[in-house]
């Protein structure tokens, strides 16, 4: 463990050389510039931009390409929070909140809590990643797809708890999104299901041309509709640009509550970056103190699922680098990242190569630490952004939505779909349906079924292996009294108060 | 300001570089398309051919385009479209023979003209280093007994490993629509499911295992080549008594109605940058096999795998 940490401290002696530096603020500016286009993730984002760090000497590539990364993240968070179009399905939880503050003039304490909580949550996520990695990966590879399937179960019943005033919409809006989720081959048998002939529509519905669809473009027709209604702009800045000494109080909690989901699901190899964010999100929802302002425009919103979402990237470095199992697309990437000087990573490469990935992990920490410094002082000119009048600001988002959507995907079916999604959202926010549940239904749907079906399919058929686990019995109970409860506990109070 | 007249050097001493190495003759102005995503196999050989053209001066311009979706069979739908276009190329490989059959593909590689094969890698097949399997023989005698308790972990349904696994099945004498085969996406989810034992068997290209296999943590039961692996400690399945040879190969292919002096062009110009060192660079540096056979010949050997994966597919109840 020792050993560890002293290498860990000699990465960070080469990371903060002034030319490495320089290497790190290019690439988050870079990062961030391409990032902000929503429909480009960070994976995408560093697969864009990976060529240019071809350029330069190991040490240096490596950090630009870890600045590029955080960079493209945290552009992801920026497009939520202002324009309420989630550049990637990790962010969709942070633009349920984020978005509400940003047209509540609060949008400078929502940029700023989404940075400072990603910095927090990378900060313990390394020293998690120095201290826990060995250990935790034993865990990692015993999770069965039975455990897999229990925690989306988990992450279904607190996440449909959380849909707003009307359970029953909630409901509706998440069978619609199961219902997306199954178009395209079915991945375990290789057949097609509701593709009704349109080759693209093979590969599935993407998450982001659904979510931007929804969000921005029917977002963009909503407002377009009631304009007579609503003042020509809206107040970028209403109180403190900066957070308050009680946005601080409200957040750091939930900085840590997030941390604590996204590093351990991000180091599972099939956890992802959504299910921390909905956890922590709907968690949130249920500690926080000031419960009416949820739906409103709520900071712990935007804190704990942006600081999940960090450590769940970190999280994925786990299996990355103890087993070479690169588990998500930005793994891949990074994969890719050691590939272009002949490493390859596996469980030989902490042996055989610590010096290059700890300087890694050292540079990753640097990228975080330098795009806190770079975009703190420009949250002032993002907010700006808002106070630009409304049809200028409104085509902008369109123009962003088609871009970003063309650019993941050239297709014109992929066009096509982003429009009537657009329509889709339109019509839902117009009868009052929540449209995160859509999103987590497309997500969530097709993992929970692949997964169900793995075990059944490695248990022969056996469906009581969801009980002989023990991490899927206890998970499902979880589920079971998160259920439950809420609903045992208000018909107690109705007996008590018919008692009085 | 450094970083920038830096890249700026860069790029420019690159351009110059090979503005300097194409000669006159070269005057091909090629687009190559990689019928899917940025990244994966074929938008990596996409690019190697790219850098490789240039550099060896086969073509005066290469232009690399992504059209991604269906198992390739969107891009192939639009290489239809480029008919005696002797300019465009398209990478594909066997997981497209397998995805046309599969999505029932309203086209097919029967009107596009075949080029030349370029690379190969065969596939290996492991078991957990906890297994008490020893070798392809007891793997094939458990498959034979009840193939429905031997689960595979592999690649997509209805992909190159799908398909091995059920030719080894056949090849064990056992009944090919009973394997137990699970698909995964990603290299990563179907080794984290070896690594926790949670599967009686993976298979995949080497080098998605090698590392594993190096430290101990898999055990390699076979390679699916017709000869032993240079570098790699393991018997071929055909020693060991199964009749199994298959690689998952890549090609590259054009337009339909291709004139025949247009064809000749290409057929060079791909020919020429097979054969250059810039091309054995990039084949060491990616870990790819060197599978190059071009023009009739390789129109041949598709035809033959045409068949093949026609026929496994259906005895596997992926395709009528």
């Amino acid at each position: 463990m020792w050993d560890s940490l002293a290498a860990l401290a000699q990465g960070f002696a080469v990371a903060v050389q002034p030319l490495n530096l320089v290497f790190a603020m290019v690439g988050v500016l870079l990062g961030t510039i391409v990032g902000v286009l929503p429909g480009i993730g960070p994976a995408l984002t560093v697969a864009l931009l990976l060529p240019i760090t071809y350029k330069f000497d190991p040490a240096g590539s490596i950090i630009m390409f870890a600045g590029i990364y955080y960079g493209g993240m945290y552009g992801g968070s920026t497009t939520a929070i202002l324009l309420n179009a989630p550049g990637e399905s990790a962010s969709l939880a942070t633009a349920l909140e984020g978005n509400k503050m940003a047209k509540a003039g609060r949008g400078g304490p929502a940029l700023a809590t989404a940075a400072i909580g990603s910095f927090v949550a990378g900060l313990i996520a390394t020293l998690g990643i120095a201290l826990l990695a060995p250990w935790l990966v034993e865990i990692a590879v015993n999770f069965g797809p039975e455990d897999y399937f229990a925690l989306m179960v988990l992450a279904f019943v607190t996440v449909s708890a959380t849909f707003g005033d009307s359970p029953r919409k909630g409901l509706v809006s998440l069978f619609v999104g199961l219902a997306l989720g199954l178009v395209g081959l079915d991945k375990l048998s290789g057949q097609a299901r509701l593709a009704f002939g349109v080759p693209e529509l093979l590969d599935g519905i993407e998450v982001t041309t659904l979510a931007v669809g929804l969000f921005a473009v029917g977002e963009a027709l909503y407002v377009a509709s009631r304009r007579r209604h609503e003042p020509e702009t809206l107040e970028a800045v209403r109180g403190s640009l900066w957070m308050t000494r009680q946005d601080w109080r409200r957040s750091w909690k939930p900085w840590l509550r997030g941390t604590a989901f996204g590093f351990p699901i991000g180091a599972l190899p099939a956890g992802g970056a959504e299910i921390p964010t909905f956890l922590s999100y709907s968690t949130e929802k249920r500690l926080c103190k000031h419960k009416d302002e949820f739906g409103k425009g709520a900071i712990e919103g935007v804190a704990g699922p942006e600081a999940a979402n960090n450590a769940s990237a970190a999280g994925t470095l786990v299996p990355l680098l103890t087993l070479g199992l690169p588990t998500s697309a930005t793994a891949a990437m990074l994969l890719a990242g050691f590939q272009q000087y002949n490493l390859n990573p596996g469980p030989l490469l902490f042996a055989e190569k610590p010096m290059l990935v700890w300087g890694l992990i050292a540079s990753l920490f640097i990228a975080n630490a330098m795009l806190l410094v770079l975009n703190l002082p420009l949250v002032g000119l993002w907010v700006r952004l808002l106070a630009i009048k409304r049809p200028w600001l409104y085509a902008g988002i369109l123009i962003f939505a088609v871009t970003g959507t063309v650019a993941a995907k050239p297709s014109p079916v992929e066009l096509a779909m982003l429009a009537l999604f657009g329509l889709m959202g339109f019509v839902m926010r117009r009868q009052g349906y929540p449209i995160a549940p859509v999103v987590v239904g497309l997500i969530l749907g097709p993992m929970a079924e692949t997964h169900f079906r793995r075990a059944m399919q490695l248990n022969l058929g056996d469906a009581t292996v969801f009980l002989q686990s023990p991490v899927s019995a206890t998970l499902l109970a979880l589920a079971l009294i998160a259920l439950v409860a809420p609903i045992a506990l208000d018909g107690l109070r109705r007996f008590k108060s018919a008692e009085d | 300001m450094s970083v920038i007249r830096k890249t700026f050097g860069m790029a420019g001493a690159v351009a110059l570089a090979v503005a300097l190495a194409a000669p006159a003759a070269a005057q091909l102005e090629l687009r190559i398309m990689a019928p899917a995503g940025p990244g994966g196999g074929w938008d990596q050989t996409a690019r190697a051919m790219q850098a490789a053209m240039v550099a060896s001066g086969a073509a005066k311009s290469v232009q690399v385009f992504n059209v991604p979706g269906a198992g390739g069979t969107v891009g192939l739908a639009q290489l239809i479209n480029a008919k005696g276009d002797g300019n465009q190329l398209m990478v594909n490989g066997l997981v497209m023979v397998g995805a046309i059959i599969t999505n029932k593909a309203p086209v097919t590689l029967d009107k596009v003209t075949p080029i030349a094969r370029l690379t190969g890698e065969y596939l290996a097949i492991v078991v957990p280093a906890s297994s008490p399997i020893k070798d392809a023989k007891a793997l094939a005698a458990a498959v034979k007994e009840n193939p429905g308790k031997v689960t595979w972990a592999g690649g997509s349904a209805g992909g190159v490993d799908h398909i091995a696994a059920a030719l080894f099945a056949r090849a064990a004498g056992a009944d090919a629509a009973k394997i137990n085969y699970i698909a995964f996406s990603g290299g990563g989810e179907a080794l984290a499911a070896l690594l926790g034992a949670k599967v009686t068997a993976g298979i995949s290209g080497y080098g998605e295992f090698e590392g594993q296999i190096k430290a101990g943590k898999l055990r390699l039961v076979g390679v699916t080549s017709p000869n032993r692996l240079a570098g790699v400690d393991a018997p071929t399945l055909k020693e060991q008594g199964l009749d199994l040879v298959i690689a998952n190969w890549r090609s590259v292919m054009a337009g339909p109605d291709l004139p025949a002096d247009k064809k000749a062009a290409l057929l060079a110009a791909v020919e020429k940058m097979a054969k250059s060192p810039a091309w054995a660079e990039l084949l060491k540096q990616k870990g790819w096999d060197d599978a190059y056979l071009s023009g009739d010949a390789f129109a041949a050997f598709l035809k033959e795998e045409q068949a093949r994966v026609a026929d496994i597919l259906k005895s596997v109840g992926l395709a009528k």
